[in-house]
Order: C-alpha cells, then sequence, then structure tokens
C-alpha cells in the first residue's frame, strides 16, 4: 500500500467512527419518537426493543387534552415572549451605553453584568422568592416575565455591548453632527446595524427562557398558570407508569424551540459563540 | 478661567457634544433592574444564610451556626462529592469530544450538517425533557438499556438511576450528551478563526496530523480552551433539572448536589436559612471560576 492510501484509509476509519458516535447520539431522540408512537401497555408488556404490534398517535391526544398541555404550552409563550422583548430593549440600552460612552463607573458597571449572568441560581431563589411575595407577584406570570427580563440581561448586554463596538463611530459622529438627538442616534442607527445580533439572542434567550425549569417551580405553583416545563413534571407525577404519555408531552413541549431551532439555526449558533469567545 | 473653559471645551468635544449624564440615562433602566432582582438578592442570601428563616416567621439572626451545621450534615459532603464527580466529567468528556469532532468537521466529511445538528440539538430540548426520556431509558423493567441486555442473555441488569452506585454517574451521562454540542460549536467558531497558511507550513516541514494539531492547533486555540473548561465548570455546577427530574437527588440522597440539596431543605423542609447556607457555598466555589472566566474574557478590556 502506498502512503496515499493508507492516508486515505485512516482517514474512513475516522469518518466511520464518527458517523457511529452520530447515530449514538441520536439514540434517545429515536427512542422518544418509537415510544411515543406506541402503545403504554405493548412496551410494558413486551419490552422496549419488540417489534410494536400498532402504530398510534393517541399518546399525543391523551398529553394534549388530559395531560393539561393544552394550558401549558400557551402559558410558555405568555411569559417567554414579553421576557424575550424587554430583556432584549433594555439590554441594547445598556450595551449602547458601555459601547459608545467614556465615563466614570463604564468598566464596574460591565463587570457587574458579566458576573451577575454567571452566578449559580440557588444564591437567588430565596432572596427572589421573598421579593416576589413581598410585592405580590407570587403565583402570577409577571413574578417569572420579570425575572427573566432582569436576569438575562447579564448575558444580553455582555454580547450586545461587544457588538456594538464593532460598528464604525463615524457613521454615529455623522448623525451627531447632524443634530440627532442621543435616543434617535441609538433607535434609528444602531438599532439597525445590530439586528444580526439581536437576532442571535432572539432565538438563544428564546430557547433558555422557554425551556426554564427552576424559576417556575419556585414562583408559579398555580396549575392554571403553569409553563410547560413544571407541566410536564405534574404530568409526570400524574402519569406515573404511563411512559408513552410522558414522553409524547414531552415531544411536544419540544416542538417550539425546534422549530425556532429548525428556521433560525445560523443565528442560533452565532448567539452561543457570540457569547463564549468575544470579549 | 480661560484655560478652564478651553478643557472643559475640549471635554465636551471629546464626549461628541454630550451631556455627561447621557449614559447614565440609558442605563438607568436595565442597571436598576439587575441590582433589584440580581445583584441585591445575591447579596441579601448571605444574610438569610446567618438566620433561622423558616418561610413564615420573620428571620432570626443566629451566626454562623447554619453553617456548623452544614459541615456535620453527612448529606452535604455526599453533595459535595458528586458535584466533584459532575465539574470532573464535564471538564473531560465532553470537551475531549467536542474538540474531536470539531477538528473532523472542520475538514469536508461528507454529511457535516446532518452530523453538526445531531450533536446540537440536545441543546435545544429543556434539560426538564432530557431527564423525562433518559429517566424511561434507564427504567429497570421496561427501559431501552435492560430491554437490550436481557435481549442479549443478561439475567441480572442493573438499577441504574436506582441504584445509589450508579445514579449520579448515569444522571451525569445525560448531561455530557447535552453538552457536547455547545463544546463543539466553541471550537469550530474558535478552529475557523486559525489561520490556515499556519497548518500548512507545519505541514510543509513535514508534521503528521498529530504533530500539527499539537504543536500548532490545540496551543492556538488555548484561550477558547481556557473558556470553554471554565463556562463547563460553571454549568456543571448549576445542574439541577436533571437531577430533579430523573431522581430527585435518590435513592437515599446518593445522587444529589448542592443545587439539589439547597432546594429541597429550603423548599421541601423550610429550612430557608440552612438553604440559604447551603447556597453561599455554593456560590463561593462558583465564584472562584467566574473570576477565571472575568479575567480571561475582560483582561483585554482593562489593559487600555
Amino acid at each position: 500500500m502506498t502512503a496515499k492510501q493508507t492516508g486515505r484509509l485512516q482517514r474512513w476509519a475516522v469518518y466511520i467512527f464518527i458517523y457511529l458516535l452520530t447515530l449514538l447520539w441520536l439514540v434517545p431522540v429515536l427512542t422518544a419518537l418509537i415510544t411515543a408512537l406506541r402503545s403504554n401497555n405493548d412496551i410494558l408488556t413486551r419490552g422496549f426493543w419488540s417489534l410494536p404490534n400498532v402504530l398510534t398517535l393517541q399518546n399525543f391526544g391523551q398529553a394534549w387534552t388530559r395531560g393539561g398541555l393544552t394550558h401549558y404550552l400557551p402559558n410558555s409563550f405568555i411569559i417567554t415572549l414579553p421576557s424575550l422583548v424587554g430583556t432584549l430593549f433594555l439590554s441594547s440600552l445598556a450595551g449602547y451605553a458601555l459601547s459608545r460612552f467614556h465615563f466614570r463607573g463604564n468598566r464596574v458597571i460591565l463587570f457587574i453584568f458579566v458576573a451577575g449572568m454567571m452566578l449559580p441560581f440557588q444564591i437567588l431563589l430565596l432572596p427572589v422568592f421573598r421579593l416576589v411575595n413581598a410585592i405580590g407577584l407570587y403565583n402570577t406570570y409577571w413574578a417569572l416575565i420579570i425575572f427573566h427580563t432582569a436576569f438575562q440581561l447579564g448575558f444580553c448586554t455582555f454580547v450586545l455591548r461587544n457588538y456594538m463596538r464593532t460598528i464604525p463611530g463615524e457613521i454615529l459622529e455623522a448623525a451627531r453632527m447632524d443634530g440627532c438627538s442621543e435616543f434617535r442616534i441609538y433607535w434609528q442607527i444602531m438599532m439597525p446595524l445590530t439586528l444580526p445580533a439581536l437576532a442571535a439572542l432572539a432565538t438563544l434567550e428564546f430557547t433558555w427562557i422557554f425551556n426554564d425549569f427552576l424559576w417556575a417551580l419556585i414562583l408559579i405553583q398555580n396549575d392554571a398558570l403553569k409553563p410547560v416545563t413544571t407541566g410536564l413534571a405534574a404530568l409526570r407525577g400524574q402519569y406515573v407508569m404511563d411512559w408513552t404519555v410522558i414522553i409524547a408531552g414531552s415531544l411536544i413541549a419540544t416542538m417550539p424551540t425546534v422549530i425556532v431551532f429548525l428556521f433560525l439555526q445560523r443565528y442560533f449558533i452565532q448567539g452561543l459563540t457570540l457569547g463564549a469567545t468575544k470579549g | 478661567m480661560a484655560a478652564k473653559g478651553a478643557i472643559r471645551a475640549g471635554r465636551w468635544r471629546e464626549s461628541g457634544g454630550r451631556a455627561f449624564w447621557t449614559p447614565y440615562l440609558f442605563l438607568a433602566a436595565p442597571l436598576a433592574l439587575f441590582l433589584i432582582w440580581v445583584i441585591g438578592p445575591m447579596v441579601y442570601s448571605f444574610y438569610l444564610s446567618m438566620t433561622n428563616w423558616d418561610g413564615v416567621s420573620p428571620p432570626d439572626f443566629i451566626g454562623l451556626r447554619n453553617y456548623v451545621r452544614l459541615f456535620d450534615d453527612p448529606i452535604f459532603w455526599t453533595a459535595l462529592l458528586n458535584n466533584a464527580k459532575w465539574v470532573i466529567s464535564f471538564i473531560t468528556a465532553p470537551v475531549i469530544i467536542g474538540l474531536a469532532l470539531a477538528m473532523v468537521l472542520n475538514r469536508d466529511i461528507p454529511g457535516a450538517k446532518v452530523i453538526k445538528s445531531a450533536f446540537y440539538s440536545p441543546y435545544i430540548i429543556a434539560p426538564v425533557v432530557i431527564g423525562l426520556i433518559w429517566g424511561w431509558m434507564y427504567q429497570p423493567a421496561s427501559g431501552l438499556f435492560n430491554s437490550a441486555l436481557r435481549a442479549v442473555g443478561f439475567t441480572k441488569t442493573p438499577g441504574w438511576i436506582s441504584d445509589p452506585q450508579l445514579a449520579t454517574w448515569c444522571i451525569i451521562a445525560a448531561a455530557i450528551w447535552r453538552q457536547v454540542g455547545y463544546v463543539m460549536t466553541l471550537y469550530l467558531a474558535g478552529l475557523q478563526g486559525i489561520d490556515p497558511s499556519l497548518v500548512d507550513a507545519s505541514q510543509v516541514d513535514g508534521c503528521n496530523f498529530w504533530q500539527t494539531f499539537r504543536n500548532v492547533i490545540f496551543p492556538l486555540l488555548s484561550p477558547i480552551t481556557v473558556v470553554v473548561v471554565v463556562i463547563s465548570i460553571i454549568d456543571s455546577l448549576r445542574s439541577f433539572d436533571l437531577v430533579f427530574v430523573m431522581t430527585r437527588g435518590g435513592p437515599a440522597n446518593s445522587s444529589s448536589v448542592l443545587a439539589n440539596f439547597m432546594y429541597i431543605e429550603a423548599f421541601n423542609n423550610y429550612k430557608m436559612g440552612y438553604g440559604a447556607a447551603i447556597a453561599v457555598i455554593l456560590f463561593l466555589i462558583t465564584a472562584v471560576f467566574i473570576f477565571i472566566y472575568l479575567w480571561q474574557t475582560l483582561r483585554t478590556e482593562l489593559e487600555y
């Protein structure tokens, strides 16, 4: 064998290994799909690896209606969308100030936002729980909307500030010469130029806020207001042995983030790297 | 007088003809919100950790008694040990697999898009959902693993998440499944930033693939590796959802981690002061890595 041939052989050995690993990685998702399409009896009596007797969509129907996903899923949107808009708007204000102005405290404030975004949630749980109770927002959508808006400011401000710094100052300077107010420069010139970063953040933040479990667990107890994550945990309690319904419910709950990801994959991946590598 | 006026005019021009309070105006709302809901609560937890608050009656100050009790609590040490297992797993398996994948995907392997999507997809699935799906795969009677083992002739099958010896590792496996795509993404971005002529040069000099990787690529990736490792550690210390959904820290607290232990003490046992003390310990451990991250990412900023 020539050196070229061995090189080729080695390369294909690596590729085949990667293909097998990819297949292995898809196992949980495939498991979930197969489970959700079978009847619970069929799986429990004959084991997971048996050939299914029948394929059925009943589990999805049951999770949707009796499992309560009809109200859990809309709740998730009611909580996620305002939080998303709020945090993007407010962090763009902060990012603008931190990227385009020299002033006392600039670095310290940036430091506060970046340090805050990495805190373990447990250090905030009890005080936030107490605060929410004190101002009468316990068991309301507002509790989650306000908290998510506030907490996500850390990450969004950091990303937007870094992005806004890369925009050349001449464009803003020209507008300033023309006598634009500072707010108009921010809103009509800076914001359109920042759209790629905003899109990246929006996809990422949508997924994070939508998938939140802990804060919904702490701040909302009323079943009618629960988002889909804590709703699923409730479903798990209700259908203890009914794995097919639980898994079907899980798949329904995943659909919104999957749709966002499918259409906005490019932005999603940009968002991930923006946060970690630029600085 | 004239000189002073000139200085003022100079400053005015330097700031682009803007009033000194303009940035504060932009910052007022976001900063206030962040201080009230994030920074303030963080500080307040330290106070709560030195009280006997039970969630109902007003908290009484009891000094460091919660901490003394905590260090005597065997569950605390179990949780801490499990956290260490999480950290060690997170800085090895996902980093190695993620880097290897990025290296292969950075060349032109057929089907790269599908492979990437397969590894990203777990990252967009809610941890709760991952916990439910993996919990079902581990299910001892008819789950995926034991069904497979029985099908090939094993009669004594493991209990997976109901086995105290295995539970933590089973949860970590699910977490690694989720984490790999994220690490891969960061490394792919890093590899894109490497000048291909450096790699070519080393190959012209007769380096094989492994030598090029060790002597050229990996050193160039080291800033990203630092960020990846630190983020992985912080993420692993945050893990709560998977533990909560899969085992609630059981059986017999064997898979408890600090995040989960804190929740149970505070919200199930109403020992909120005690829970706050656990949170403070978790915070102090995390803070070390937050500072490393800040130092790494903001260092260049602070230099000028």
